[in-house]
Parts: C-alpha cells; sequence; structure tokens
C-alpha cells in the first residue's frame, strides 16, 4: 500500500457533527425578524425607520468589533450576534428616535449588556434591552413620544396632529372605555393591535408580523415554545384576575415581541425545560405587575430584563434524570 | 403499526447509509490473523497454545477460569508465530495469539444439534460460553453472564436490538435480512435460557422492510404468541440498552444498574445469531459481520470478516482507496474509536470500520467557538443531564459541582456534542469528568475499607488488652 496515501489523525467521539453553527442560527433570527421590520417600514415611513435600523446594526457591529479588540478576544462580528442586537434593539426603539440617540444606545446595548460580561454567551441580560433601558432612563422623553401610524401622510407638521399615545398609555391616563371609544369598537381595537396600525416601538405594533416570524423559529427550532407560552398566558390569565381585558392585554404593548425575540435570548434565559417555563410565568406576573401598579405604562422591557437576574435560579430546577428517581420494576 | 420511541431526547442524524443494499460478502481469510485474548468485558484469557503450535478453525486457545469472561478461538488454520503485546483498537496494549495462515483452511469438527428441546438451561449456557459469544453491538459483555442473572431476579422479557441507531452502519440491519430464522432462533434459546415468557424484536422504521420479514417469519413458524416485533421511531442513541427499554417497554434501568434489575434482557440481533450458530451448529465466535464503509474505501459494503483480521489486509482485500486516508474508526462515528495504525485488528465487538479522508476535518471541526446557551444540548441529552453546566464544571475543574449534575449517569453517547452550534467538546469532556469521579469514588472506597480495618484492629487489640488485665 502507498504509505503516501495515508495520514492519520486520532481524535475522541463523536466524529461526526451537525452542520448547523451559531452563525445559522444567528441567521435564522434576522429572517425571522424581517417580515415585522417591512411592517414597520411600511407603517412608520421607509427614511428615518430604515434608518434607524441601518444606524443601529452598523453602530452595533462595529462596537463588537472594537470591544473585541479592547479585550483582546477573538473577532466574533461574522457570528452575526451583534448584528442581530442591533437589528431587535431598532425595533423596540419609538420610529422618531434621532440617530445620535441610536448609536449611544447601540453601543451602550453591545458595551454594557455583552462586552463587559464576556462577549457572545456570557451576557446576563438581554443586551438590546439593556440598550433601550439606558436610552429610557437617560432620554425618558424621546423615548415616550409616538407618532402615529402612516404620519408622513399627514399634511400638519404640527406635532400634536402626528404624536400619539400607545394604546396600553392611553389606558393609563384615560381608562380602557375611552381607548375602546377611540377605536370604535373592542373588535377595531383587537384588530388594529393585531395588524400593528397603532402607535409604538417600531417593531413592536403588528402581532401578526412578530407571529409570523416567531413560528418560523419554532419551526426551525431556534426558539422553544415554552418561553413564549408561558409568558403570553401568564399575563392572560394575571390580566383577567386585574380585571383587564385579557386579549387587549397580550395583543398591546410590546409583549409579543419580548415573549418571542427577547425573552427567548439564549444567554439571558435559562436552558433546562422547567426553568423556561417558570422564567415565562415570572415575566408574565411581573409584567403585569407593572402594568397595573408602576408609573410605565408598559412593563414588557424592565420585566424580561428582571427576570433574567433571576435566570441561574430557574435554572436549578432540573429535569427529569433517567434511571435516578425510578421505583421498583423500572417504573418511572 | 404504532411506533415506539423514548423521549426526552435523542437527535436525528444526517448520514448516508450507503451499504443498505449490499449483502453480506464473506472476505478472504487473512495470511496473518492478530487475535487478542481479551476482546470483551471483563478478566483476560490465558494463551491454552505455544507459539510454534499447529492450529485449526475453531481451536480454542485462550481461556480462563474467572467466570466474568468468554474464551477466543482460532479464527484461521496455521501456525501460532508469536503471542506477544500488540496494540487493539480500544487504545490499549494487550497479550495476542498471532497466526500465520496456511490457507488449508482445516476445521475441527463442530458439534451439531438438531432441537433444543432435550436441552437443560446449563447444556445451553456451556454451549454459549464454549463458543466465545460476547455482545456483537460494541460492549462485548460476555453473553453467557448477560444470561445468568442471579437467582432473586426475574427476566420477564428478551428485547432483540434491531435498532441500530449509529450512523453509516448496515451491519445489523443486513443481519436482520439475511438470518431472521437465527434472530428468531437465538430469541427462542434465551427464552429458554431466562424461562422468560415475552420476546420483543425492536426494529427503527428507517429499516421497516427488515420489521416485516421478521414479522413474516414469526407468523410462518407461529411463534406470534412469544415474539412480536415493534418498530420505533428513528431516533439516535435509541439502540442503546437504557433507551430502547424505555422506548419499547417505558420502563428505566436504575442509575448505577442493569436491565436484569428491571427484569428485562436486551440483545444484539448479531448475537442471537451467534447464539443461534454456537447452539445447532456448535461454532464458536471466528468471525462476524462488519459494515466496512466511508467515503475513501473502494467497494464500501458488508462483509464476513475473521476476528484477527488486520485493518491494512481489510484495505486490501476489500479493494483499496481511493483517495487519500485520514481517519479510521472502528465502531460507528458517535461513538467510534479513531485508530492511530493499520495494524489494528478486527475483534468480536467491532461492528464496524468507517474510512474517511480530508473531508473528516469539515464532519468533525476542532475549533470551538464560545457557548451561546442554546440548550440544544440540553433538550437532546437522552439521558436528561445538563451538558452546559457539565462542561463549565470542567472547565473550572470543579468535580464536586459536576457530581452534583449526575455526571456518572452520562452513556457517552455524543449527541450533546453532535447538535452543538459551537462546535464545544461537551461528550470529550464530560467522559473525562466522569472518569475522574469514578476514580475519585474508587480511592474513596479503598481509603474507607483501610479505616474500617484499621478500626476493627484496634478494637481487636483492646479486646484483647482489657481480657489481659
Amino acid at each position: 500500500m502507498n504509505s503516501e496515501m495515508i495520514d492519520l489523525v486520532v481524535t475522541s467521539a463523536p466524529h461526526v457533527r451537525k452542520k448547523i453553527k451559531t452563525f445559522h442560527i444567528m441567521r435564522d433570527v434576522v429572517i425571522a425578524i424581517l417580515p415585522v421590520t417591512i411592517g414597520g417600514i411600511y407603517f412608520f415611513g421607509t427614511g428615518h425607520t430604515l434608518g434607524i435600523i441601518v444606524v443601529a446594526i452598523i453602530s452595533s457591529v462595529l462596537a463588537e468589533y472594537l470591544g473585541n479588540l479592547i479585550f483582546r478576544r477573538k473577532n466574533t462580528i461574522w457570528d452575526l450576534s451583534s448584528a442581530v442586537t442591533g437589528f431587535l434593539f431598532a425595533l423596540v426603539l419609538p420610529p422618531s428616535s434621532p440617530y445620535w440617540m441610536v448609536v449611544v444606545g447601540a453601543v451602550s446595548a453591545i458595551f454594557l449588556g455583552k462586552i463587559i460580561f464576556g462577549g457572545i454567551g456570557s451576557n446576563p441580560f438581554n443586551p438590546a434591552l439593556v440598550g433601550r433601558a439606558v436610552l429610557m432612563v437617560s432620554w425618558p422623553t424621546f423615548m415616550t413620544t409616538w407618532v402615529k401610524p402612516f404620519y408622513w401622510k399627514i399634511g400638519s407638521k404640527s406635532i400634536s396632529a402626528i404624536t400619539s399615545a400607545t394604546p396600553l398609555s392611553i389606558i393609563k391616563l384615560n381608562g380602557y372605555p375611552k381607548l375602546v371609544s377611540l377605536f370604535g369598537s373592542k373588535v377595531a381595537l383587537y384588530k388594529a393591535l393585531f395588524l400593528g396600525n397603532v402607535g409604538g416601538s417600531i417593531g413592536e405594533t403588528s402581532v401578526f408580523l412578530i407571529l409570523i416570524g416567531g413560528v418560523y423559529l419554532l419551526i426551525r427550532k431556534v426558539i422553544d415554545w415554552r418561553i413564549p407560552v408561558s409568558y403570553i398566558s401568564t399575563v392572560f390569565v394575571l390580566s383577567f384576575i386585574f380585571g383587564r381585558d385579557p386579549v387587549f392585554s397580550i395583543l398591546a404593548g410590546g409583549l409579543f415581541l419580548g415573549a418571542f425575540f427577547m425573552a427567548t435570548d439564549y444567554s439571558s434565559s435559562p436552558v433546562t425545560p422547567i426553568g423556561k417555563i417558570i422564567f415565562g410565568i415570572f415575566i408574565g406576573f411581573l409584567t403585569v405587575i407593572i402594568r397595573q401598579f408602576g408609573s410605565y405604562p408598559e412593563g414588557v422591557m424592565f420585566s424580561i430584563l428582571l427576570g433574567n437576574a433571576f435566570v441561574s435560579y430557574f435554572d436549578k430546577v432540573k429535569p427529569h434524570i433517567y434511571g435516578v428517581f425510578v421505583q421498583k420494576g423500572g417504573r418511572v | 403499526m404504532k411506533l415506539f420511541t423514548y423521549s426526552p431526547g435523542g437527535t436525528e442524524i444526517e448520514e448516508e447509509k450507503w451499504t443498505k443494499d449490499k449483502p453480506y460478502v464473506k472476505l478472504p481469510p487473512p495470511s496473518i490473523a492478530v487475535i487478542p485474548l481479551l476482546q470483551h468485558t471483563g478478566a483476560p484469557n490465558t494463551p491454552t497454545v505455544k507459539v510454534g503450535d499447529h492450529v485449526k478453525i475453531g481451536v480454542l486457545i485462550g481461556s480462563t477460569s474467572v467466570p466474568v469472561s468468554a474464551p477466543v478461538h482460532a479464527s484461521i488454520s496455521g501456525d501460532v508465530i508469536a503471542i506477544e503485546d500488540r496494540l487493539c483498537p480500544t487504545g490499549s496494549k494487550i497479550q495476542s495469539v498471532v497466526i500465520k495462515n496456511d490457507f488449508k483452511e482445516e476445521m475441527v469438527e463442530f458439534e451439531r444439534v438438531d432441537s433444543i428441546k432435550n436441552l437443560t438451561s446449563e447444556e445451553l449456557l456451556k454451549k454459549i460460553r464454549d463458543a466465545g459469544i460476547v455482545g456483537l453491538g460494541g460492549a462485548a459483555f460476555p453473553t453467557s453472564i448477560k444470561l445468568s442473572p442471579p437467582k432473586n431476579k426475574i427476566i420477564d422479557t428478551v428485547i432483540g436490538n434491531g435498532a441500530e441507531c449509529e450512523a453509516y452502519l448496515t451491519t445489523d440491519y443486513r443481519i436482520m435480512k439475511e438470518f431472521p430464522d437465527e434472530i428468531i432462533n437465538g430469541i427462542l434459546i434465551e427464552l429458554r435460557i431466562l424461562d422468560a415468557k415475552r420476546g420483543i424484536i425492536a426494529v427503527e422504521d428507517n429499516k421497516k422492510d427488515a420489521a416485516d420479514l421478521l414479522v413474516q417469519k414469526i407468523t410462518e413458524r407461529n411463534l406470534k404468541e412469544k415474539i412480536e416485533v415493534v418498530l420505533l421511531k428513528t431516533k439516535y442513541p435509541q439502540g442503546g440498552e437504557k433507551q430502547l427499554i424505555k422506548a419499547v417497554l417505558g420502563r428505566e434501568v436504575p442509575s448505577g444498574g442493569l436491565p436484569l434489575d428491571i427484569g428485562v434482557v436486551v440483545q444484539n440481533v448479531g448475537t442471537l445469531k451467534a447464539i443461534s450458530e454456537a447452539v445447532f451448529e456448535g461454532k464458536p465466535l471466528i468471525e462476524r459481520g462488519i459494515t466496512i464503509s466511508g467515503t475513501v474505501i473502494n467497494n464500501p459494503g458488508n462483509y464476513m470478516v475473521r476476528i484477527g483480521t488486520q485493518v491494512s489486509e481489510i484495505i486490501d482485500k476489500v479493494g483499496g482507496l481511493s483517495k487519500k486516508l485520514r481517519k479510521i474508526i472502528f465502531g460507528g462515528p458517535m461513538t467510534g474509536i479513531a485508530q492511530p495504525s493499520l495494524e489494528v485488528p478486527v475483534l468480536k465487538g467491532t461492528s464496524g470500520i468507517l474510512f474517511f479522508g480530508e473531508e473528516y476535518f469539515e464532519m468533525a471541526p476542532e475549533e470551538e467557538s464560545p457557548c451561546i446557551r442554546c440548550a440544544s444540548c440540553v433538550d437532546s441529552c437522552p439521558i436528561g443531564l445538563l451538558p452546559v453546566f457539565i462542561d463549565h464544571a470542567y472547565r473550572r475543574n470543579d468535580m464536586k459541582l459536576a457530581e452534583s449534575f449526575n455526571a456518572v449517569d452520562c452513556i457517552e453517547c455524543g449527541v450533546c456534542s453532535y447538535v452543538c452550534p459551537a462546535k464545544r467538546h461537551l461528550t470529550d469532556n464530560i467522559k473525562k469528568v466522569k472518569q475522574s469521579i469514578l476514580k475519585q469514588r474508587k480511592i474513596e472506597a479503598a481509603k474507607k475499607a483501610a479505616f474500617e480495618k484499621l478500626k476493627q484492629k484496634r478494637e481487636q487489640e483492646n479486646i484483647e488488652k482489657e481480657a489481659k488485665k
């Protein structure tokens, strides 16, 4: 036998790996947020909305590159995770955010949310939401100014003509009956919320488009059903208990975007199946409490960030281990 | 037909069974056979031949009186040219009998029987033991020991394992297609020995034609009362004993226990065939079916290979290499062992040999990227462990922490590494952790025993002193 034909390597099993890499997962997330992005651009205008998204993504990727350089880590911008962070961050901003604020937020998201904790996989909090929280406490006026959908079609340039409150803030100020009367009927309100024809952050208004992306992620097995399902159903049940309209409560605000795209962030959510359910229930509880008793009309962001802090405790609930709790005769 | 499976965990493996339609071909006998005296889990044999002896096929060349063992036999006729330590596919050097073939193919007379009706359990067991049968699925546990459970354990079910969940291998599939009667005989023999009521042959649904054939044979022989065939949903690692029992019966083997603790014996279909041949034909285990596959070997297929044939001769006899050979795997790609040399011989427990070229580096990238906590490993662990946390504990060298995550219950199936998008070496690290925990436990047990002994001695001395007073 020709010895040039043989050059043996020895490695440990398994000798074959699935072809999926971190990059492929992140690419799936990008695909999943495309419908809602297109929706956001449709509702809130091409120019500025698209600008915010592009600025957020570029700032995030640059921040990641610089961060890795400063901390002498391997360059990780090609795994797309920083682009995804920037993308998601843009979707939770008001459509009227100034570019300089977007840059500050995106850089905070990557630096304070991710780089200082050790980079990809090590962040205890959802980086996009960290960025948003920084802006929320720094420039609350910008962060609570909402434009009406299709505002650019309105001829008037006056602020009061194009701005609107989000449905949740209308409730906080004027009560639920007032909101229903604004839309005409409950069904019309539900429809507007489901399709996204209301004021809000770029990507949070259309439950329908979020669901398309969410279902895609579920089918591709990128995310687990446990967090979104337990989160949304907890909000539904608790809102009902507090006497709020449960259907409205789950459709309004950033709940669906948060449940499918923010709370499911890998590094800041539990890995165990039961832990995921507890996490979902916990942040659902916090969301309703903040909406009901807090001074903010919406509680998705703060409840997810607070829930993130407790993830290591939720992970303590181990799954059933084969053969450990077995009765006589092998019955489980 | 209802599909059985276990949950949670497991994964589908992207692979090709290139050799599915290749019937078994007898590989010509090798010019030299290297037959290690330890090919099973248990005590090594001592040689019963000397250098210079002439041996026929089937002659006993190594045995021991230790119960947990299986004797070995000459697989070719010729002269013993050496008895020395040789490198084995398991990675260690083991005393082996080296026979040079005279190509006369002389055989000892095998003792045939036509029916097992007049044989007692003990006689059947002796035939299985004398034939040197071990588990052919890979673990190579002596079959006669598996079939002699302690008196207090009652076995109700014998499961024939035709799951064959490992990628690329078609060894068991071809056995089921070509030797269905032998498999059924093997089950009947085991049911007799164990006095068990129920025989089940479990086959994954990607081999449905094999299952249908078995059903047909069982019906023809009017054995429907005794043996049933169940179809499993194709999923790795369903061929593992623990997963198979859960899939078929819904029972779990207790941690640290054996299937016989819950009344089950699982036997690979290849082993069942070997049992049948040992009992009816008196034939010792001198050859076995092996899948030879991979990307760089010419004529991949299923071959009947003599035990002790070296890889170099297999490559020549099968048809040589088509491209540069970079990796030889004994067993399947998920749990198999990569070989450093072409001189290693085929053992009783070798279910397949895979040959890969440069593309291996793409199949199993070495470089790790950071864990993204995607929980793929958690969701796919068939035992329900948290591989990501055991791996963290290993990297921090915290054995206590790893132990608290039940690292020792790992079955080393490789699924966690397989599914990891960050390509982290989870299985490898968990294996290392597991070994060091088990080692530590052994040391502690020994310490405790020594302490108890000392304590007893002191007490004895005190009693004696008291008595003297």
